[in-house]
């Protein structure tokens, strides 16, 4: 068996196995791990645009949001007409569990498609302000379907999200970003970022590439979009704005662009931080926005690129 | 003699007033060596760009192996059998030097993403073969020892010279060079001609070479055409090209056929 594939599947041993301990573990301590795990995956999926393709996409947040509403809209609206009065066993509800949150990384996905394939045709920097404006649209397109809740979104949505769930996609969503990387076909998506005529002149599609890499990376931020809804058992238009989107790009920055293991380290303090710093929560954007300000100066290859540091001539 | 390779007729490409190539006329067989001079702004890298479609011509057509290639996007063309390299190199700076040529091989390997997850055996050998295919190349060219180095940080004549084994990479039928000689000393300009000579032999393709350096452009080609003002002013071997006047006039000068002549 193929090495990686071999990790996945301990992987999702392991978060079996951490499941089972999670009755002992302090339900705070449980809640930000969540929490974090939950980042994890949008942050190393919004890498492979951002950092490994360089695509500065500002919608993450915005795929997220679709995720979470189509899943919860599964598990409320779908699901009970299939679950008998008696409830249901632990296996069928992971199963309806499992397709809820397919549902949500798949229109995702689909979103992603639909936004991407226009803008990343252009050349340039098209694509931050397309993305902008997507997550806005996807905002005040939740906020006016009645069948969603409109501005108060959706409530009352199933407890699902358990720490197997997360660990499981996160150790899914690190394997595909991974994997895609490290095979001469992936190298195609570093190629693209250093030089996009140069990659069209060893015969390599660019679009093609920052397409792929694009629906990939909202398909998780689908996924964790699901996995949020049905771990705060209510959602709300508001929740994925802007501020959501430009918090996981700060993630990716830190990490150093195109290096995933800085950009887990950049997760884990980033969402840790206001934990720690409750009092001054409120000051949580103009933190980050200065965070950003002295990276660039100080450190534009990200706090935790030491590879980078090295090789630069 | 046999059917052009690379076949251009009458190309011209307007930039708004200024006509940078002129009604064009030329021809690249099969394992030729050609040469393309002239003085700067003559319009060469336009003509690099036009057969690479990053261009379309105002008028005229270029056909490859008797196939049109006007209207083919940049990448079509590349798998078709055309390879560049660039005035200004542009390599993948981020990437070791054994990915920069890695990358190329998708051409000749393709796998989609969902290969890349499965990692099947058919993958497995793909990807080793790649990995022998690019050693082999770097080998021939030296740059095996840094194969692990990011490509930016090379120094410049290997730098050049990997932006020509990725171009080996992608099989072509023929390379165009731009100015490959461009910052080398002497010693690295021998080294470049007898590298163009043998990978023209070693491959058998044909060579277009654009460069500024007379000894390396008569030391190698067979035919050198010469441009000025987009227009094509002649076209023959090194010797005729030397002793054209209006070659002389427009491009070379006086001292440069003497200087030649000592060497
Ligand atoms: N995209 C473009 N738009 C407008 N003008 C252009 C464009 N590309 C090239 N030109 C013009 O066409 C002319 C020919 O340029 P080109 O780069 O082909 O010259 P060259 O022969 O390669 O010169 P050099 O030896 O300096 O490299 C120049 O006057 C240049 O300014
Ligand atoms: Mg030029």
């Amino acid at each position: 068996m193929p090495k990686p594939t071999l990790a996945l599947l301990s992987a999702f041993l392991f978060a079996f196995g951490v499941s089972l301990l999670s009755d002992r573990l302090d339900p705070y301590y449980l809640d930000v791990v969540i929490g974090v795990g939950i980042n994890l995956i949008l942050a190393v999926s919004l890498n492979l645009v951002n950092g490994y393709t360089g695509q500065f996409s500002l919608g993450h947040a915005g795929f997220m949001a679709v995720g979470a509403y189509f899943s919860a809209a599964i598990s409320l609206f779908v699901a009970p007409a299939f679950i008998g009065p008696a409830g249901t066993s632990a296996l069928s509800q992971g199963a309806f569990f499992l397709a809820a949150l397919a549902t949500g990384g798949i229109c995702a996905a689909s979103a992603g498609l639909l936004v991407g394939v226009p803008s990343l045709r252009l050349k340039g920097d098209y694509l931050a302000l397309v993305t902008l404006g997507f997550g806005e649209i996807i905002r005040v397109l939740f906020q006016n379907i009645e069948k969603f809740g409109g501005a108060l979104g959706l409530n009352r949505i199933p407890a699902y999200t358990t720490i197997f769930w997360v660990i499981a996609f996160l150790a899914l969503t690190l394997f595909v970003v991974t994997c895609l990387v490290h095979s001469t076909y992936g190298r195609g998506f570093l190629a693209t970022r250093d030089d996009e005529i140069a990659s069209e002149a060893v015969g390599l599609n660019p679009t093609r590439y920052k397409i792929v890499a694009f629906v990939i990376g909202a398909f998780f931020a689908g996924i964790a979009g699901g996995l949020y809804g049905h771990f705060k058992l209510t959602i709300t238009p508001t929740g994925f704005g802007f501020e959501k989107s430009i918090e996981i790009v700060v993630m990716v920055i830190m990490g150093g662009m195109g290096n995933t293991l800085g950009v887990i380290l950049a997760a884990v303090l980033l969402t840790l931080l206001p934990e720690l710093l409750r009092p001054i929560a409120e000051y949580r954007m103009i933190i980050y926005s200065l965070l950003l300000i002295v990276m660039m100066l100080a450190r534009p290859q990200g706090l935790f690129n030491f590879k980078f540091g090295q090789t630069r001539s | 003699m046999n059917a052009p390779l690379l076949q251009l007729n009458d190309v011209t490409i307007r930039f708004g007033g200024l006509t940078a190539v002129n009604a064009v006329n030329f021809r690249v067989h099969a394992d030729e060596l050609c040469g393309l001079i002239g003085p700067n702004g003559a319009g060469k890298t336009t003509v690099f760009n036009l057969i690479t479609g990053v261009y379309q011509p105002t008028a005229g057509t270029i056909q490859l192996a008797n196939r049109p290639i006007s209207g083919r996007r940049v990448n079509e063309i590349v798998a078709m059998g055309i390879a560049r390299t660039f005035q200004n190199i542009r390599l993948f700076g981020s990437l070791s030097v054994f990915d920069n040529v890695r990358v190329a091989c998708n051409l000749h390997h393709p796998s989609n993403p969902l290969q890349t997850l499965i990692r099947g055996s058919r993958f497995r050998r793909d990807e080793a073969a790649v990995a022998a295919h690019v050693h082999e190349l770097l080998e021939i060219f030296n740059l095996r020892r840094f194969q692990d180095a990011p490509a930016r940080s090379l120094p410049y004549g290997e730098q050049r010279r990997l932006e020509i084994v990725r171009c080996l990479a992608t099989k072509p039928k023929i390379l165009l060079l731009d100015e490959p000689a461009a910052g080398m000393n002497p010693t690295e300009k021998v080294e470049l001609i007898r590298l163009i000579q043998q990978i023209q032999k070693q491959f058998s393709l044909s060579i277009l070479l654009v460069e500024h350096s007379m000894k390396v452009v008569m030391g190698c080609c067979q035919r050198i055409a010469v441009l000025d003002y987009g227009v094509k002013i002649a076209e023959g071997t090194p010797a005729e090209i030397q002793s054209n006047p209006q070659v002389i006039e427009a491009y070379l000068g006086e001292n440069h056929t003497t200087s030649l002549a000592h060497h």
